[in-house]
């Protein structure tokens, strides 16, 4: 009993954060109401029988929120940019759209038959088992794409340093022609 | 709590990341909104799990190895954007707008 009230509450908690996620203009305060909406659904997994992905859930948005924050702050040095994204009108068409995802969402769960089942919900030793068992080629194609991934994010974000050097051999070549000549 | 006002719960969060995603001119909000929307899909899948005797759990590890993906490539973007830019805000670049 008590631990459906606190679910409640969670849920609430999730909700309330979520709103000031996508409604703060401060990025980092965006960032911290994430971090909060993100605890509290790992409390909510905790509730639903899934205490190992409640703590996967903590231990990785962690690091992931804090990486987040230094981007915010970093990037929002200019605080007239930030002023000027408040008050356009596509706040209007958001707020109707997203209202309308709500509105079929709620319909199709209310109206569909929803499947009860009171089959327990694996531990965490059996999760590990399904993991290398059932979904191995899974689990190692998500490796294969956090590498890719990794790779990828420092191409990216180094390729300007790049250029600048194959542009400055560039430059250098013909000066190097001449002193030859 | 029940299977109904869990996935009600999701749908009120993923709104929330569409409305985010839509008005929101920040690169770095727009992630936020993304995560917000992958959050509402892992609380349906462990949801389902719990009262309805599905094997999705490890489907929601999955979902979040991804997400880290996405979010490492997406902030290498926001890099670029703002050494390009020097700003992030997404109207910064819209040089293909005709």
């Amino acid at each position: 009993m008590i631990g459906d009230a606190l679910a409640w509450i969670l849920g609430a908690a999730v909700v309330i954060s979520g709103v000031f996620v996508v409604a703060s203009r401060d990025l980092v305060h965006a960032v911290l109401w994430l971090a909060l909406a993100l605890l509290c659904t790992a409390g909510l997994y905790a509730y639903l029988d899934a205490p190992f992905l409640a703590g996967v859930q903590v231990l990785t948005y962690v690091g992931g929120v804090a990486t987040l924050m230094v981007f915010g702050v970093m990037v929002t040095r200019r605080h007239a940019a930030a002023a000027a994204e408040a008050g356009n009108d596509s706040n209007v068409v958001g707020a109707v759209v997203a209202l309308g995802v709500f509105a079929v969402l709620a319909i199709a769960i209310l109206k569909t038959d929803l499947p009860t089942s009171t089959a327990p919900t694996p531990d965490t030793a059996e999760l590990g088992r399904t993991l290398l068992d059932d979904y191995l080629l899974a689990f190692e194609a998500v490796s294969l794409l956090l590498l890719a991934a990794v790779v990828g994010a420092v191409v990216i974000a180094r390729r300007r340093d790049v250029e600048a050097r194959t542009q400055d051999d560039a430059t250098l070549l013909p000066t190097m022609r001449t002193g030859a000549d | 709590m029940t299977l109904v006002h869990c996935l009600l719960l999701a749908a009120a969060l993923f709104s929330l990341g569409v409305y985010g995603l839509l008005t929101r001119k920040q690169a770095v909000a727009l992630l936020l909104s993304i995560e917000l929307m992958v959050n509402a899909a892992n609380l349906v899948l462990v949801a389902f799990a719990k009262f309805a005797g599905a094997p999705t759990q490890p489907i929601v590890l999955f979902t979040l190895a991804i997400t880290v993906a996405e979010v490492a490539v997406g902030l290498a973007l926001v890099m670029l954007l703002y050494r390009r830019y020097d700003d992030t805000l997404l109207d910064a670049a819209s040089e293909m707008k005709g």
